[in-house]
Protein backbone atom coordinates (compact mmCIF):
# COMPACT_ATOMS: atom_id res chain seq x y z
CA UNK A 1 0.00 0.00 0.00
CA UNK A 2 2.68 2.49 1.00
CA UNK A 3 4.80 1.38 -1.93
CA UNK A 4 1.89 2.00 -4.23
CA UNK A 5 1.40 5.59 -3.05
CA UNK A 6 5.12 6.17 -3.39
CA UNK A 7 5.04 5.05 -7.00
CA UNK A 8 2.01 7.25 -7.56
CA UNK A 9 3.55 10.37 -6.05
CA UNK A 10 6.71 9.68 -8.02
CA UNK A 11 4.74 9.53 -11.26
CA UNK A 12 2.85 12.67 -10.25
CA UNK A 13 6.13 14.46 -9.72
CA UNK A 14 7.28 13.38 -13.17
CA UNK A 15 4.05 14.69 -14.66
CA UNK A 16 4.63 18.07 -13.01
CA UNK A 17 8.21 18.12 -14.28
CA UNK A 18 7.10 17.47 -17.85
CA UNK A 19 4.22 19.92 -17.53
CA UNK A 20 6.76 22.60 -16.54
CA UNK A 21 9.03 21.64 -19.44
CA UNK A 22 6.03 22.18 -21.71
CA UNK A 23 5.49 25.60 -20.10
CA UNK A 24 9.15 26.45 -20.66
CA UNK A 25 8.97 25.34 -24.30
CA UNK A 26 6.60 28.28 -24.93
CA UNK A 27 9.21 30.84 -23.91
CA UNK A 28 10.95 30.48 -27.24
CA UNK A 29 10.97 32.12 -30.64
CA UNK A 30 7.77 30.39 -31.78
CA UNK A 31 6.03 31.55 -28.60
CA UNK A 32 7.29 35.09 -29.13
CA UNK A 33 6.12 35.08 -32.74
CA UNK A 34 2.66 33.94 -31.69
CA UNK A 35 2.51 36.75 -29.13
CA UNK A 36 3.35 39.22 -31.91
CA UNK A 37 0.63 37.74 -34.08
CA UNK A 38 -1.89 38.21 -31.25
CA UNK A 39 -0.75 41.82 -30.83
CA UNK A 40 -1.73 42.27 -34.46
CA UNK A 41 -5.03 40.44 -33.90
CA UNK A 42 -5.92 42.57 -30.86
CA UNK A 43 -5.40 45.69 -32.97
CA UNK A 44 -7.71 44.25 -35.62
CA UNK A 45 -10.40 43.38 -33.05
CA UNK A 46 -10.26 46.81 -31.46
CA UNK A 47 -10.64 48.48 -34.85
CA UNK A 48 -13.64 46.22 -35.50
CA UNK A 49 -15.33 47.57 -32.36
CA UNK A 50 -15.12 44.54 -30.09
CA UNK A 51 -14.68 45.13 -26.36
CA UNK A 52 -11.74 43.93 -24.29
CA UNK A 53 -13.65 41.09 -22.53
CA UNK A 54 -15.20 39.98 -25.82
CA UNK A 55 -11.80 39.75 -27.53
CA UNK A 56 -10.18 37.96 -24.57
CA UNK A 57 -13.14 35.55 -24.48
CA UNK A 58 -12.87 34.89 -28.20
CA UNK A 59 -9.15 34.17 -27.88
CA UNK A 60 -9.69 31.57 -25.15
CA UNK A 61 -12.81 30.01 -26.67
CA UNK A 62 -11.78 29.77 -30.33
CA UNK A 63 -7.98 29.55 -30.04
CA UNK A 64 -7.22 29.47 -33.76
CA UNK A 65 -5.93 32.71 -35.21
CA UNK A 66 -7.22 32.28 -38.78
CA UNK A 67 -10.68 31.36 -37.42
CA UNK A 68 -10.64 34.43 -35.17
CA UNK A 69 -9.70 36.69 -38.07
CA UNK A 70 -12.55 35.17 -40.12
CA UNK A 71 -14.96 35.68 -37.20
CA UNK A 72 -13.93 39.34 -36.89
CA UNK A 73 -14.45 39.69 -40.64
CA UNK A 74 -17.94 38.23 -40.33
CA UNK A 75 -18.74 40.60 -37.44
CA UNK A 76 -17.51 43.57 -39.52
CA UNK A 77 -19.57 42.45 -42.51
CA UNK A 78 -22.67 42.14 -40.29
CA UNK A 79 -23.08 38.47 -41.22
CA UNK A 80 -25.77 36.36 -39.56
CA UNK A 81 -24.84 33.86 -36.87
CA UNK A 82 -25.25 31.00 -39.33
CA UNK A 83 -23.12 32.57 -42.06
CA UNK A 84 -20.42 33.47 -39.55
CA UNK A 85 -20.38 29.95 -38.10
CA UNK A 86 -20.20 28.47 -41.60
CA UNK A 87 -17.24 30.66 -42.58
CA UNK A 88 -15.42 29.91 -39.33
CA UNK A 89 -16.10 26.17 -39.68
CA UNK A 90 -14.71 26.22 -43.23
CA UNK A 91 -11.56 28.00 -42.09
CA UNK A 92 -11.08 25.42 -39.32
CA UNK A 93 -11.44 22.14 -41.19
CA UNK A 94 -7.65 21.86 -41.05
CA UNK A 95 -7.90 21.41 -37.27
CA UNK A 96 -9.41 17.92 -37.72
CA UNK A 97 -6.45 16.38 -39.63
CA UNK A 98 -4.02 18.19 -37.31
CA UNK A 99 -5.72 16.61 -34.28
CA UNK A 100 -5.87 13.23 -36.05
CA UNK A 101 -2.10 13.45 -36.58
CA UNK A 102 -1.21 14.45 -33.02
CA UNK A 103 -3.63 12.27 -31.01
CA UNK A 104 -1.97 8.87 -31.67
CA UNK A 105 1.39 10.36 -30.60
CA UNK A 106 0.01 11.38 -27.18
CA UNK A 107 -2.16 8.36 -26.47
CA UNK A 108 -1.11 5.44 -24.29
CA UNK A 109 -3.25 2.51 -23.24
CA UNK A 110 -4.00 4.29 -19.96
CA UNK A 111 -4.92 7.66 -21.42
CA UNK A 112 -8.53 8.54 -20.67
CA UNK A 113 -10.45 9.81 -23.73
CA UNK A 114 -11.73 12.98 -21.98
CA UNK A 115 -8.13 14.08 -21.46
CA UNK A 116 -7.54 13.91 -25.22
CA UNK A 117 -10.80 15.76 -25.93
CA UNK A 118 -9.84 18.55 -23.52
CA UNK A 119 -6.29 18.78 -24.90
CA UNK A 120 -7.56 18.98 -28.47
CA UNK A 121 -8.84 22.49 -27.70
CA UNK A 122 -5.20 23.64 -27.53
CA UNK A 123 -4.45 22.38 -31.04
CA UNK A 124 -3.60 25.29 -33.33
CA UNK A 125 -0.63 25.75 -35.60
CA UNK A 126 1.95 26.95 -33.05
CA UNK A 127 1.28 24.39 -30.31
CA UNK A 128 0.96 21.66 -32.94
CA UNK A 129 4.30 22.49 -34.55
CA UNK A 130 6.01 22.86 -31.14
CA UNK A 131 4.66 19.50 -29.97
CA UNK A 132 5.40 17.62 -33.19
CA UNK A 133 8.95 18.96 -33.06
CA UNK A 134 9.51 18.06 -29.40
CA UNK A 135 7.59 14.81 -28.87
CA UNK A 136 10.53 12.64 -29.96
CA UNK A 137 12.36 13.83 -26.82
CA UNK A 138 9.37 13.35 -24.50
CA UNK A 139 8.55 9.93 -22.96
CA UNK A 140 5.23 8.75 -24.35
CA UNK A 141 3.51 8.59 -20.96
CA UNK A 142 4.48 12.22 -20.29
CA UNK A 143 3.30 13.68 -23.60
CA UNK A 144 -0.17 14.66 -22.37
CA UNK A 145 1.37 16.49 -19.40
CA UNK A 146 3.89 18.14 -21.70
CA UNK A 147 1.23 19.23 -24.16
CA UNK A 148 -0.96 20.56 -21.34
CA UNK A 149 2.01 22.75 -20.39
CA UNK A 150 2.45 24.05 -23.94
CA UNK A 151 -1.25 24.56 -24.66
CA UNK A 152 -2.38 26.15 -21.41
CA UNK A 153 0.59 28.52 -21.34
CA UNK A 154 0.09 29.70 -24.92
CA UNK A 155 -3.66 30.27 -24.39
CA UNK A 156 -3.31 32.12 -21.06
CA UNK A 157 -0.33 34.25 -22.10
CA UNK A 158 -2.04 35.34 -25.29
CA UNK A 159 -5.31 36.14 -23.51
CA UNK A 160 -3.17 38.44 -21.34
CA UNK A 161 -1.44 39.88 -24.41
CA UNK A 162 -4.77 40.69 -26.07
CA UNK A 163 -5.99 42.44 -22.90
CA UNK A 164 -2.75 44.41 -22.61
CA UNK A 165 -2.94 45.64 -26.20
CA UNK A 166 -6.48 46.89 -25.56
CA UNK A 167 -5.33 48.81 -22.50
CA UNK A 168 -2.40 50.46 -24.27
CA UNK A 169 -4.21 53.06 -26.26
CA UNK A 170 -1.35 54.26 -28.45
CA UNK A 171 -1.28 53.21 -32.04
CA UNK A 172 1.78 51.71 -33.70
CA UNK A 173 3.12 53.20 -36.94
CA UNK A 174 1.63 51.32 -39.95
CA UNK A 175 5.01 49.90 -41.00
CA UNK A 176 5.43 48.21 -37.63
CA UNK A 177 1.87 46.88 -37.70
CA UNK A 178 2.59 45.43 -41.16
CA UNK A 179 5.80 43.84 -39.82
CA UNK A 180 3.80 42.30 -36.94
CA UNK A 181 1.18 40.87 -39.32
CA UNK A 182 4.05 39.49 -41.45
CA UNK A 183 5.53 37.53 -38.53
CA UNK A 184 2.82 34.87 -38.48
CA UNK A 185 3.21 33.59 -42.06
CA UNK A 186 7.00 33.79 -41.79
CA UNK A 187 7.08 31.75 -38.65
CA UNK A 188 4.70 29.13 -40.09
CA UNK A 189 6.67 29.04 -43.34
CA UNK A 190 9.91 28.09 -41.57
CA UNK A 191 8.60 25.95 -38.71
CA UNK A 192 6.24 23.88 -40.86
CA UNK A 193 9.20 22.81 -42.99
CA UNK A 194 11.09 21.71 -39.87
CA UNK A 195 8.20 19.75 -38.38
CA UNK A 196 7.66 17.47 -41.41
CA UNK A 197 7.75 13.79 -40.46
CA UNK A 198 8.67 12.55 -43.92
CA UNK A 199 9.76 13.93 -47.29
CA UNK A 200 6.13 13.90 -48.44
CA UNK A 201 5.46 16.64 -45.87
CA UNK A 202 7.77 18.97 -47.79
CA UNK A 203 6.06 18.09 -51.06
CA UNK A 204 2.67 18.76 -49.44
CA UNK A 205 3.89 22.08 -48.11
CA UNK A 206 5.20 23.32 -51.46
CA UNK A 207 1.98 22.24 -53.20
CA UNK A 208 -0.17 23.90 -50.52
CA UNK A 209 1.77 27.15 -50.86
CA UNK A 210 1.37 27.09 -54.63
CA UNK A 211 -2.31 26.17 -54.92
CA UNK A 212 -3.61 28.04 -51.83
CA UNK A 213 -3.75 31.46 -53.51
CA UNK A 214 -5.00 29.92 -56.78
CA UNK A 215 -7.98 28.31 -55.03
CA UNK A 216 -8.51 31.51 -53.07
CA UNK A 217 -9.50 33.07 -56.40
CA UNK A 218 -11.13 30.02 -58.04
CA UNK A 219 -13.01 28.62 -55.02
CA UNK A 220 -13.46 31.40 -52.47
CA UNK A 221 -14.60 29.95 -49.15
CA UNK A 222 -13.40 26.46 -50.03
CA UNK A 223 -9.82 27.41 -50.85
CA UNK A 224 -8.12 25.88 -47.80
CA UNK A 225 -10.11 22.66 -47.98
CA UNK A 226 -9.41 22.23 -51.70
CA UNK A 227 -5.72 23.08 -51.32
CA UNK A 228 -5.37 20.62 -48.45
CA UNK A 229 -7.14 17.71 -50.08
CA UNK A 230 -5.58 18.16 -53.53
CA UNK A 231 -2.07 19.12 -52.36
CA UNK A 232 -2.14 16.44 -49.65
CA UNK A 233 -3.35 13.71 -52.02
CA UNK A 234 -0.69 14.45 -54.62
CA UNK A 235 2.01 14.44 -51.93
CA UNK A 236 0.67 11.16 -50.53
CA UNK A 237 0.68 9.44 -53.92
CA UNK A 238 4.20 10.74 -54.50
CA UNK A 239 5.10 9.12 -51.14
CA UNK A 240 3.44 5.83 -52.11
CA UNK A 241 5.22 5.74 -55.48
CA UNK A 242 8.53 6.37 -53.73
CA UNK A 243 7.99 3.65 -51.14
CA UNK A 244 7.02 1.20 -53.86
CA UNK A 245 10.10 2.09 -55.91
CA UNK A 246 12.30 1.56 -52.87
CA UNK A 247 10.81 -1.83 -52.01
CA UNK A 248 10.97 -3.00 -55.62
CA UNK A 249 14.43 -1.61 -56.41
CA UNK B 1 -29.10 37.63 -36.05
CA UNK B 2 -25.82 39.47 -36.53
CA UNK B 3 -23.25 40.31 -33.85
CA UNK B 4 -24.99 43.64 -33.16
CA UNK B 5 -28.53 42.25 -33.47
CA UNK B 6 -29.44 42.37 -29.76
CA UNK B 7 -28.64 44.86 -27.05
CA UNK B 8 -28.21 42.22 -24.35
CA UNK B 9 -24.70 42.03 -22.87
CA UNK B 10 -24.59 38.25 -23.31
CA UNK B 11 -25.48 38.14 -26.99
CA UNK B 12 -21.93 38.85 -28.34
CA UNK B 13 -20.60 36.10 -26.08
CA UNK B 14 -23.23 33.63 -27.27
CA UNK B 15 -22.40 34.67 -30.86
CA UNK B 16 -18.68 34.03 -30.26
CA UNK B 17 -19.47 30.72 -28.55
CA UNK B 18 -21.66 29.40 -31.38
CA UNK B 19 -19.92 30.90 -34.43
CA UNK B 20 -16.45 30.63 -32.92
CA UNK B 21 -16.01 27.94 -30.32
CA UNK B 22 -18.54 25.40 -31.63
CA UNK B 23 -17.41 25.89 -35.24
CA UNK B 24 -13.77 25.17 -34.36
CA UNK B 25 -13.91 22.64 -31.53
CA UNK B 26 -16.30 20.36 -33.44
CA UNK B 27 -13.44 19.70 -35.86
CA UNK B 28 -11.01 19.12 -33.01
CA UNK B 29 -13.35 16.62 -31.30
CA UNK B 30 -13.90 14.85 -34.62
CA UNK B 31 -10.10 14.69 -34.92
CA UNK B 32 -9.73 13.02 -31.50
CA UNK B 33 -12.47 10.54 -32.39
CA UNK B 34 -10.90 9.62 -35.73
CA UNK B 35 -7.34 9.78 -34.38
CA UNK B 36 -8.28 7.28 -31.68
CA UNK B 37 -8.98 4.72 -34.37
CA UNK B 38 -5.59 5.02 -36.05
CA UNK B 39 -2.26 3.72 -34.85
CA UNK B 40 0.84 5.88 -35.06
CA UNK B 41 2.56 3.98 -37.85
CA UNK B 42 -0.45 3.59 -40.10
CA UNK B 43 -0.22 4.67 -43.70
CA UNK B 44 -3.44 6.69 -43.48
CA UNK B 45 -1.66 8.96 -41.02
CA UNK B 46 0.91 9.83 -43.66
CA UNK B 47 -1.99 10.90 -45.86
CA UNK B 48 -3.64 12.86 -43.04
CA UNK B 49 -0.37 14.61 -42.24
CA UNK B 50 0.04 15.51 -45.92
CA UNK B 51 -3.46 17.02 -46.03
CA UNK B 52 -2.91 18.91 -42.75
CA UNK B 53 0.44 20.23 -43.97
CA UNK B 54 -0.93 21.33 -47.35
CA UNK B 55 -3.84 23.08 -45.56
CA UNK B 56 -1.55 24.99 -43.23
CA UNK B 57 0.70 25.86 -46.18
CA UNK B 58 -2.32 27.27 -48.01
CA UNK B 59 -3.14 29.39 -44.92
CA UNK B 60 0.44 30.71 -44.99
CA UNK B 61 0.38 31.50 -48.72
CA UNK B 62 -2.95 33.30 -48.39
CA UNK B 63 -1.67 35.36 -45.45
CA UNK B 64 1.20 36.50 -47.68
CA UNK B 65 -0.64 36.92 -50.99
CA UNK B 66 -4.01 38.18 -49.64
CA UNK B 67 -3.15 39.81 -46.29
CA UNK B 68 -5.48 41.89 -44.17
CA UNK B 69 -4.82 45.11 -42.30
CA UNK B 70 -1.60 47.10 -42.56
CA UNK B 71 0.30 44.37 -44.42
CA UNK B 72 -2.08 44.80 -47.38
CA UNK B 73 -0.50 48.22 -48.04
CA UNK B 74 2.84 46.59 -48.87
CA UNK B 75 3.19 45.65 -52.58
CA UNK B 76 2.68 41.97 -53.45
CA UNK B 77 6.20 41.63 -54.92
CA UNK B 78 7.72 42.97 -51.69
CA UNK B 79 5.71 40.51 -49.55
CA UNK B 80 6.49 37.50 -51.75
CA UNK B 81 10.13 38.51 -52.31
CA UNK B 82 10.77 39.03 -48.60
CA UNK B 83 9.14 35.64 -47.81
CA UNK B 84 11.25 33.78 -50.37
CA UNK B 85 14.44 35.49 -49.15
CA UNK B 86 13.55 34.65 -45.54
CA UNK B 87 12.88 31.02 -46.38
CA UNK B 88 16.16 30.76 -48.31
CA UNK B 89 18.01 32.30 -45.35
CA UNK B 90 16.33 29.73 -43.08
CA UNK B 91 17.52 26.84 -45.27
CA UNK B 92 21.05 28.22 -45.68
CA UNK B 93 21.44 28.88 -41.94
CA UNK B 94 20.78 25.18 -41.24
CA UNK B 95 17.14 25.77 -40.29
CA UNK B 96 17.48 28.67 -37.87
CA UNK B 97 13.92 30.01 -37.71
CA UNK B 98 15.06 33.32 -36.23
CA UNK B 99 17.49 33.96 -39.12
CA UNK B 100 14.73 33.43 -41.67
CA UNK B 101 12.30 35.72 -39.84
CA UNK B 102 14.84 38.50 -39.28
CA UNK B 103 15.99 38.51 -42.94
CA UNK B 104 12.42 38.67 -44.26
CA UNK B 105 11.38 41.39 -41.77
CA UNK B 106 14.42 43.55 -42.60
CA UNK B 107 13.60 43.34 -46.31
CA UNK B 108 9.91 44.15 -45.68
CA UNK B 109 10.62 47.12 -43.39
CA UNK B 110 13.38 48.49 -45.65
CA UNK B 111 11.01 48.25 -48.59
CA UNK B 112 8.17 49.93 -46.71
CA UNK B 113 10.30 52.84 -45.52
CA UNK B 114 11.84 53.27 -49.01
CA UNK B 115 8.36 53.46 -50.58
CA UNK B 116 7.46 56.24 -48.15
Amino acid sequence: MSENTEVESDSQEKHVTWYLRGVRRCFSIPGLVLVSAFIGFAGLAREAGLSLPQTVFMTGAVWALPAQVVLIGAVLAGNSLFAAAFAVALSSVRLAPMVVAITPEMRTEKTRPWVLYCLSHFVAVTSWVLAMESFKNVPRAMRTAYYTGIGSTLVLVNMGVVATVFLLAERLPPQLTAALFFLTPLYFLTSLWGSARERAGHVAMVLGLAVGPVFHILLPGFDLLAAGVIGGSVAYFWHRARVRRETVG
Amino acid sequence: MSFDAFDAWWWPYLFILLAGWLATDSWRYLGVYLGGKLSEGSDILVFVRCVATALVAAVIANLIVFPSGALADAPLTLRVGASIAGFAAYLFSRKQILVGIVVAEIILLTGLYLID
